[in-house]
């Protein structure tokens, strides 16, 4: 088969900006990847091209690239599967890390953020003669987040990241899980009280690109909902994220729908928070949206079951 | 063509142009819908954080008040969509679960088989009514306006809880309506991204410079306007701005469209009737254009 890559090439130290370079490969096997097509580009067309890779076979994580806009992994993805209707594929640089040259990125910022968690095992008390021993069974929760290759491909493509650098991120956050969920640390409070910080789990959200892209199955932020669960659990409940949690329940369970206005005021903490959705608030009005809050709420036909229902269900929480 | 009609929240409290302009779209369109009055919230990926269990309990209510009308279901938002569409995949998968589920179910006289078929609008439209059907009743072509579409998380991603691998034209679905009624779509990176406001009351900040960075970006690809599938995205992306354009230090003027009201335009149907002035972001110079089509 032919395939027409379409490469996003910079050398920060010669050009003005990045710009995109077009390779004709003829007479390819159907199944070859974009990673097989790259090399052949660096060692038959062009030898300048900036790439990295070694396995092959989606277990190093160093060829994670964007393919038409999407981090993944080069080597898991067959050309054939990414082909426009052009015949085209679109490789460009991961996104959220400084690029050192073509497809090669600076993945200083991925490491800090790990570094970030704290990610060994801080065990007390006595070390013992061999190794800790564990049931099975409490392992079992951390099966997806140690699946992680450090890729960063979830990193690339997190929204949250792109507007705001000091978000800790989804694979410094999943990597965060697999140490609160391990039953050997013994650090778990002060994990906890660390990640519910600014910049921390109440930070994501909820977009899902990281459970889209993650070609390891990881879904980052399930585990970042987890630790959600798991902080409120400790206690750690003063948090405009918890307050936005419960009085959205709250106000479902009592009406069986959402009183917009009052979640958005009594999610806030501060006064000062208060007061900025002043504004909007005026402009609904003047628009004649001001949705039905407090008292002029009122509830669902059926409400009462819905109420039922969360109460059947808390229970079990 | 009938389904059961799933309207949310945010379209009956803080989006009435939502609602109203889906009633006088569908009803163009010769699209029949059952209100669903007593369904309770879908819990916006919110409450299923909390108790996914409760979240998915509650949304087999409503599928089993649709089933019980013999209908598929309609809502028309992303993110309703995107919850429902989990929790449909969570139950259909482990009847073990679904059944556990309907223990809950059955004092109301409700019981959920695991067979309701979720559509958001966006996809009644494009696989239901079809392009054709729709262009055969367009009298108001949109002519050389140029309109950015804004999907909204939830309805593609996770892709394969979405049917997208099956289906891989559900990605440029918006894309294709919009030129099927005659206007230019417009490419950018930002179309599938987060608008940000999930997080509105957690990290303001980071909410608003999302909103913004994609409005810019589209205002910047000259887009006349935007148009969502997502009526929470919309509260960001209209609602907020004012406050957007102080976030990426721009001024922003960009009128975002409901879906159903952009259809609405090219179906001939008056502005006023589409709600279009209760956009926050003034659309009078935009519905002039509309009027010299
Ligand atoms: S879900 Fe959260 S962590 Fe994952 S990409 Fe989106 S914002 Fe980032
Ligand atoms: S979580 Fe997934 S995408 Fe992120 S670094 Fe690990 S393997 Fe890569
Ligand atoms: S080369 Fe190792 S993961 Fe692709």
């Amino acid at each position: 088969m032919d395939v027409n890559l379409r490469v996003q090439r910079y050398d920060p130290a010669g050009d003005r900006k990045p710009y995109y370079e077009e390779y004709l490969l003829t007479g390819q096997p159907e199944g070859v990847t974009v990673l097989d097509a790259l090399i052949e580009v660096r060692e038959n067309v062009d030898e300048t091209l900036g790439m990295r890779c070694s396995c092959r076979s989606s277990i190093c994580g160093s060829c994670a690239m964007r393919i038409n806009g999407q981090a993944t992994l080069a080597c898991k993805t067959r050309v054939s599967s990414v082909a426009q209707p052009d015949g085209s594929v679109t490789v460009e640089p991961m996104g959220n890390m400084p690029v050192l040259k073509d497809l090669v990125v600076d993945f200083e910022i991925f490491w800090n953020k790990i570094n970030d968690i704290g990610p060994w095992l801080k065990t007390e008390g006595p070390v013992p003669e061999r190794e800790y021993i564990v049931d099975n069974e409490k392992m079992l929760n951390l099966i997806g987040t140690v699946g992680c290759i450090m890729c960063g491909a979830c990193v690339s493509d997190c929204t949250v990241l792109a507007a705001d650098p000091d978000f800790l991120g989804p694979a410094a956050l999943a990597k965060a899980y697999r140490f609160v969920g391990d039953p050997r640390d013994a650090h778990r409070e002060e994990r906890l009280a660390d990640y519910v910080k600014d910049g921390g789990i109440w930070d994501c959200t909820h977009c899902y690109y990281c459970v889209e892209v993650c070609p390891k199955g990881v879904a980052p932020m399930e585990w970042i909902l987890e630790l959600r669960r798991e902080a409120e659990a400790a206690g750690h409940t003063n948090h405009n994220g918890v307050r936005h949690s419960k009085v959205f329940a709250e106000s479902v369970k009592e009406a069986g729908w959402l009183d917009e206005a009052k979640l958005a005021m009594e999610s806030m903490g501060s006064l000062k928070e208060k007061l900025s959705l002043v504004p909007v608030g005026l402009r609904s009005l003047l628009h004649g949206k001001m949705p039905p809050t407090g008292p002029l709420h009122y509830k669902r036909p059926g409400a009462d079951h819905v109420k039922r229902i969360f109460e059947e269900l808390e229970a079990k929480e | 063509m009938k389904y059961a009609f799933y309207p949310g929240c945010v379209a009956k409290g803080g989006a009435p142009e939502l609602y109203q302009s889906t009633l006088a779209v569908t009803k163009a369109l010769g699209i029949e819908l059952v209100e669903l009055e007593g369904a309770a919230c879908t819990g916006a990926g919110v409450l299923s954080e909390r108790n996914p269990e409760l979240a998915d309990t509650l949304n087999a209510r409503t599928f089993a008040m649709a089933e019980r009308h013999g209908l598929p279901l309609m809502n028309i938002c992303s993110t309703c969509h995107g919850v429902m569409c989990q929790a449909n995949a969570r139950m259909q998968k482990d009847p073990a679960y679904l059944e556990r589920i309907n223990t809950h179910l059955a004092p109301e006289g409700l019981h959920y088989s695991g067979k309701t078929v979720v559509k958001h609008l966006l996809w009644v439209l494009m696989e239901d009514v079809g392009i054709d059907a729709i262009k055969a009743k367009i009298s108001k072509p949109l002519g050389d306006l140029k309109a950015a579409p804004f999907y909204g998380c939830y309805i593609v991603r996770p892709s394969w809880v979405l049917g997208y691998d099956e289906m891989p034209q559900r990605k440029r679905y918006l894309e294709d309506l919009i030129e099927a009624l005659g206007a230019e779509s417009v490419e950018y990176t930002g179309k599938d991204k987060c608008c940000g406001f999930p997080i509105l009351t957690m990290n303001r900040d980071n909410s608003l410079k999302m909103t913004g960075t994609h409005v810019l970006e589209a205002q910047d690809k000259g887009a006349d306007f935007m148009v969502t599938p997502c009526p929470l995205c919309h509260l960001n992306l209209d609602g907020s701005q004012v406050e957007a354009s102080d976030a990426v230090k721009a001024h922003l003027d960009m009128p975002v469209l409901h879906l159903p009201q952009l259809v609405g335009v090219a179906l001939g149907i008056e502005p006023k009737a589409l709600g279009l002035h209760k956009n926050m972001v003034n659309t009078r110079r935009l519905v002039e254009q509309f009027a010299k089509l």
